[in-house]
């Protein structure tokens, strides 16, 4: 299957591959699914189950939390903690985007954990999320200034309007260029290093290489997206 | 020997000289050059390896904000937390141009936009 990293031709092991076509086009070019989009569906898939279990779960709370209920806890609490200290008295309007966004970046860099090739390895999917950050500062910069928002890129000088420009379109560029370019090292970097390995030497050997690359950069993307998406919208409210 | 007759000698040495260095040339170098589309390959190498000279960058200014952050957590150990996850944050900000570059010989390695 196309999902799995482990391959004979080293630079195919880590490039993204088509498994079906689909009979129609769009805007004149050819539509795949590709193993990207299998690996959204399947991590959507466990994100759902999850989500359904949990809520199951908290119908029956209890009032001293144990088990699930207590990791769950602290979970929403560090999600809190962390919208409360750049978002302030509006973190209510946000929390559900940017908790929802949180645990799809994570359980999509963690996936390497799994054996699939992550998603977000695939700038087409940072570019989306990146879109969407761009959308809802753009929003928000209108509906609050309404036209001072394209009056303030002529700001301290009429001169600067260029730099401002690019400035605003940079941001999402940025956050998204990060976040695909560390997940896409860690892919080669494991496609190399199991490409050189014998079949039984695959087993526990590369196990350092994804802690780091896997669970520590993941991790602190996830935490960096976020973070950049609130601050970039609390510029605007 | 009249000065005529050694003049007709002479353009006819040069001729025969470079008909002997062409023949040894060619049985030394088996071809004359090398492809157009080779020669684009072996500059988009060398491209990409020149694109992660940006390296340098996010090295030493990832280094001397651990070596502030550091110096912080010794003067505040109660902080440490606080300040840790806040040079991680700066460090992964500081650490996008060097992906810029890394970015850029993927590109030219994989993608092979030079292709004719």
């Amino acid at each position: 299957m196309g999902l799995f990293l482990a391959g004979n031709e080293l630079a195919e092991s880590f490039m993204i591959r088509g498994v079906y076509k689909l009979p129609f086009q769009f805007l004149g070019s050819e539509v795949w699914i590709t193993t990207t989009a299998i690996s959204s569906w399947i991590i959507t898939l466990m994100i759902l189950i999850f989500g359904i279990v949990v809520g199951g779960k908290f119908r029956k709370a209890e009032e001293i939390p144990t088990g699930l209920q207590n990791f769950i806890e602290m979970a929403i609490e560090a999600l809190n903690g962390m919208a409360d200290s750049i978002l302030g008295s509006n973190r209510n309007r946000f929390i559900n985007y940017i908790g929802t966004l949180f645990i799809f970046i994570l359980t999509c860099n963690l996936s390497g954990f799994i054996g699939m090739r992550a998603p977000t390895a695939d700038y087409g999917v940072t570019f989306c999320l990146g879109v969407f950050t761009f959308a809802i500062v753009q929003f928000q910069g209108i509906k609050n200034h309404g036209v001072g928002h394209f009056t303030g890129l002529f700001q301290p000088l009429p001169v600067l309007f260029p730099i401002n420009l690019i400035g605003e379109f940079a941001n999402p560029i940025s956050i998204s260029l990060r976040l695909f370019a560390n997940l896409l090292s860690g892919v080669i970097m494991l496609g190399l290093w199991y490409g050189m390995l014998p079949i039984l030497g695959r087993i526990a050997i590369p196990s350092f290489l994804h802690a780091y690359l896997d669970l520590f950069s993941g991790c602190i993307q996830t935490y960096v997206f976020c973070m950049l998406t609130m601050v970039y919208v609390n510029d605007k409210l | 020997m009249s000065a005529q007759g050694r003049q007709n000698v002479v353009p006819y040495g040069e001729f025969i000289i470079n008909k002997i260095f062409n023949k040894i040339s060619e049985e030394l170098f088996m071809e004359n050059g090398i492809t157009g589309q080779a020669f684009i390959y072996g500059c988009s190498a060398i491209g990409a390896g020149l694109a992660l000279i940006a390296g340098i960058g996010p090295g030493v200014g990832q280094g001397i904000a651990a070596g502030y952050g550091a110096s912080a957590v010794g003067r505040n150990p109660g902080a440490k937390s606080d300040i840790t996850s806040t040079m991680l944050l700066g460090q992964a900000v500081a650490e996008t141009t060097g992906l810029y570059g890394l970015v850029v010989a993927i590109i030219l390695m994989f993608v092979k936009p030079f292709n004719m």
